[in-house]
């Protein structure tokens, strides 16, 4: 077994654009934006980057393929650049690939980049692509992302007897705490508190998800720069400095998709990443020592019942956690402070460097009062990219030095 | 002995009531009050002649082993595809082996009845032991026609062969004629009918006494010696002539499921056999005809074997599975009678990829799965390293036909985000029996039929419909069944 990533990488500065439908910035636009904020934040200059990893998940409407984008943006100078595609884990992917690479000793300073331009589909939701191959696509059912998502509540209600409406009640609070957090937010996509009586009437989407029960689709990037702690100290020697506790990925093995034991009402690939991360972390009781979550919350029912697989919420009990306000922004453990997927927005390639960029500012206290956690000692950030039978996780892990 | 040895039938789901086509469309055509009486079947958005072969097909072949079918033959005069076998994509619905005789019929309306007199001389020149003859028609008329009220969906089957069969063949007789009735050419869409009155008085009126008095002769019987006769005509005044010029007896003529299906084309006279063959008693003897540029009569003598066969759902079942399809636009739009807009969704493009599909085609067609040897675990589509996380034994499977195994509802949903031109889209994960599970489409259901651990059929469907490039793909959808 392998050490762990524990302790070994510093967040040495990080970038975030506002997300949102930026009909007027380009991709291009979106990149020198979060990059700029990101150089300044690190304190160093572009040549000192030695590898790059960029994340994008949909190229065809995106970027394109390969790291050329990042190069011919940045005008990075030749430098080694990989690009990271696993479905909405992409950009914790691509963190994933630059703290290894500096933990390793083969560089001292990397970037992680997530972007990506989505409104330039020309239809709500995500692209219609075939992401699980062309078998998949010729034989697999005319599905979306709710309506896969949407099955998770089918089969919830069902394995705990936990009544339709219930669920639905709980599945609307998740997303009105997201909307009055990312009300607070400059940077957020959707800026509008949404009253509980709005969720719950809105248009069906896919049974049992009606419109607030699905996060927006946007444009946006967002980066992290990472170095060694040695290299970090020397840099910011006065400043508090936010380290990787864990980072794991798990990946469906068929069991879910094929097999007849998976009970559909939560992820193992989530049980298995956050299981892992937090023995990487050292972390024993993640209901009490972990002081805030950016969770993937492209559905208010996958926010649901990630809390059951984080082994943050017992199985079954998620709703009753949820409607006491446990996740609320002044509940016990604060869930997506920053307005998460359903309210910041989903530009894929760029959500999971938008958890941790979250995290990390949380973690510096650079937040204004009305929306900083109190106290955080480490902060969780979870992807869950594909669908719930098949599909992509990541946990990452921060924390103060 | 030659003859039949099942029967199977398929009625789509849906019948629309005459009167809300004449309440659409009277004022182009109000004469045409006189055809807007009972109701006709409509295959559902994702049914067309080959989908209801296949279902009238499964119904006839269920008890029979498939192996042991060495022909398959195909009518219809609205077959998908132009150039490409369709008998080939109902063997493989059927998992029936590749190494049989598969035959396309059409041109006419008779192609029904002359798919099963071929398939009665191959059997009787002992070329086949067990032929499945299916045929299905989906024919249009135009807004406001005679034929878009007369028409209607279905589609019906019969097992030729010479074991336990519950029909003997006693002999035929045919006509050709270029009576031009009702036209399509090569490219048309629509039929064309020429003048009602002379369809009637030179047409069934001639031919149909022509061809019945043709067989008595050859095969030295009398009409009054049939029981049940089966012939095609949708003129009920019409039929009343001829039945009173022939002296038939009314309660002997099998009803033409006018009032309840309407003219299902090609397939129609092996649809009326069906009926007639539900309450067929031993010792019977039926009359078949079909009908269209020519006649083929058909006699067959009921044997006691009639009793021995397990029931079919015919046309008494397929009858009874019935929902109302009260809505005249969506029947266009699923037709494709008049563009419909699914959204700049509906617009990406999906291309069927020839290669792929015959390298899948018996997961595909005959919904293949495999079971592993190692540890009895069955899986869909076939792995070759075995789903089961406590095995995954490696090339160690055997091939598993599962469109027969049913299954039940894991979870689902409705979508109105996928475009469809039947929304919402609904699907979901499907435990099949015996193991195995894979997210299918659900079909001829609204999301109100569904419930986690309710149980389903598979039916064979259009998957997918590519309107430019004019290809239909089809594979399996799951139907909840009470």
């Amino acid at each position: 077994m392998g050490e762990g990533i524990r302790d070994k990488v510093v967040i040495l500065g990080m970038g975030c654009t506002k997300f949102g439908e930026r009909w007027d910035e380009s991709p291009e636009d979106l990149a020198v934006e979060a990059f700029t904020e990101c150089l300044e934040d690190a304190q160093i200059e572009k040549k000192d980057i030695e590898a790059a990893w960029l994340g994008t998940h949909i190229d065809e409407v995106n970027v394109g393929k390969g790291g050329n984008f990042l190069g011919l943006t940045l005008k990075l100078p030749l430098i080694p650049i990989t690009r990271a595609e696993n479905f909405c884990a992409s950009g914790t992917e691509s963190f994933r690939g630059a703290c290894y690479a500096v933990a390793s000793g083969a560089y001292d300073i990397a970037l992680a980049f997530g972007i990506e331009k989505l409104k330039d589909t020309g239809y709500g939701g995500l692209p219609d692509s075939p992401a699980f191959g062309q078998m998949q696509a010729t034989i697999g059912p005319n599905a979306t992302a709710p309506g896969m998502f949407a099955q998770l509540a089918t089969a919830y209600s069902a394995k705990y007897g936990i009544p339709m409406e219930k669920v639905k009640e709980a599945m609307a609070h998740v997303s009105w705490k997201s909307h009055e957090n990312g009300a607070k937010n400059p940077r957020a996509h959707l800026r509008r508190p949404v009253p509980k009586e709005q969720i719950l009437a809105a248009p069906m989407i896919a049974y049992p998800l009606g419109l607030f029960d699905c996060c927006g689709v946007s444009d946006g990037a967002a980066c992290a720069i990472v170095t060694t702690p040695e290299i970090a100290r020397k840099i910011k020697p006065n400043e508090n400095l936010v380290k990787v506790k864990a980072l794991q990925i798990s990946v469906s093995s068929g069991e879910e998709a094929l097999y007849t034991k998976w009970d559909g009402a939560g992820m193992l690939t989530t049980r298995r990443a956050a299981s892992k991360a937090y023995e990487e972390a050292g972390i024993k009781n993640p209901r009490k020592e972990i002081s805030m979550m950016e969770v993937h919350d492209c559905f208010s029912i996958t926010e649901l019942v990630t809390m059951e697989d984080l082994q943050i919420s017992e199985p079954g009990k998620a709703p009753d956690d949820i409607l006491s306000g446990f996740f609320d922004l002044n509940g016990q453990l604060p869930c997506q402070p920053d307005g998460g997927l359903k309210c910041f927005g989903h530009p894929i390639g760029a959500s999971g460097l938008r958890m941790l960029y979250e995290m990390y500012n949380q973690l510096l206290g650079r937040w204004p009062e009305d929306r900083a956690v109190k106290n955080p000692k480490f902060g969780l950030t979870h992807n869950l990219g594909g669908v719930p039978n098949q599909n992509v996780c990541s946990v990452a892990i921060v924390g103060l030095d | 002995m030659v003859g039949i040895r099942s029967y199977g039938a398929y009625i789509p789901r849906y019948r629309m009531n005459r009167m809300v086509i004449f309440g659409q469309m009277g004022w182009l055509n109000p004469a045409n009050i006189m055809n807007a009486q009972g109701e006709k079947a409509c295959a559902n958005f994702d049914e067309d002649s080959l989908t209801m072969a296949v279902a009238a097909a499964r119904d006839c072949a269920k008890g029979f082993d498939r192996s042991e079918i060495d022909a398959v033959y195909f009518a219809s005069t609205t077959a998908p595809f132009k150039e490409r076998l369709c008998a080939n994509l109902v063997a493989g619905a059927l998992a029936t082996e590749e190494s049989i005789r598969t035959m396309d019929f059409s041109g006419g309306l008779k192609a029904g009845t002359s798919a099963l007199l071929s398939a009665l001389d191959a059997v009787s020149a002992g070329n086949a032991r067990n032929v499945v003859v299916t045929g299905a028609d989906s024919r249009l008329g135009k807004m406001g026609s005679p034929q878009e009220l007369m028409f209607g969906d279905g589609a019906a089957s019969v097992l030729v062969g010479t074991d336990d069969v519950i029909a003997e063949f006693k002999g035929s007789f045919s006509t050709g004629h270029d009576f031009v009735d009702h036209l399509r050419g090569a490219n048309s869409i629509f039929d064309r009918q020429w003048e009602e009155r002379w369809i009637r008085d030179v047409g069934f009126d001639r031919f149909i006494p022509e061809v019945i008095g043709g067989l008595c002769e050859k095969c030295g019987v009398q009409i009054s010696d049939f029981s049940k006769i089966v012939y095609p005509c949708y003129f009920g005044g019409e039929r009343k002539k001829i039945n009173k010029k022939l002296a038939l007896d009314a309660e002997k003529v099998v009803d033409n499921l006018q009032g309840t299906v309407g003219d299902t084309g090609c397939a129609h006279p092996l649809l009326m056999l069906a009926k007639a063959l539900e309450d067929a008693q031993p010792g019977e003897k039926i009359l078949l005809i079909g009908y269209g540029n020519g006649c083929d009569a058909l006699y067959f003598e009921v044997t006691e074997n009639i009793k021995k066969l397990s029931p079919r759902k015919g046309v008494s079942g397929n009858l009874a599975r019935r929902a109302e399809l009260d809505n005249y636009p969506k029947y266009l739009v699923w037709r494709r009678m008049v563009p419909a807009d699914t959204g700049l969704r509906g617009e990406e493009q999906k291309w069927i990829r020839w290669s792929l599909i015959w390298r899948a085609h018996k997961a595909m067609l005959g919904m293949w799965g495999s079971r592993c040897k190692a540890c009895n675990t069955q899986q869909f589509p076939p792995q070759r390293v075995c789903v089961n996380p406590d095995c995954g034994a490696i090339d160690n499977s055997e091939p598993v036909v599962l469109s027969d195994a049913g299954g039940t509802i894991f979870s689902f949903t409705a979508d109105m985000l996928a475009a469809s031109i039947n929304p919402p889209a609904i699907y979901g994960a499907v435990n099949i029996n015996g193991g195995g599970r894979f997210v299918f489409d659900f079909t001829d259901c609204s999301q109100e039929d569904l419930a986690v651990g309710k149980s389903v059929e598979f039916s064979f469907r259009i998957k997918h419909h590519d309107p430019e490039k004019d290809i239909t793909n089809y594979f399996w959808k799951a139907i909840p069944v009470s």
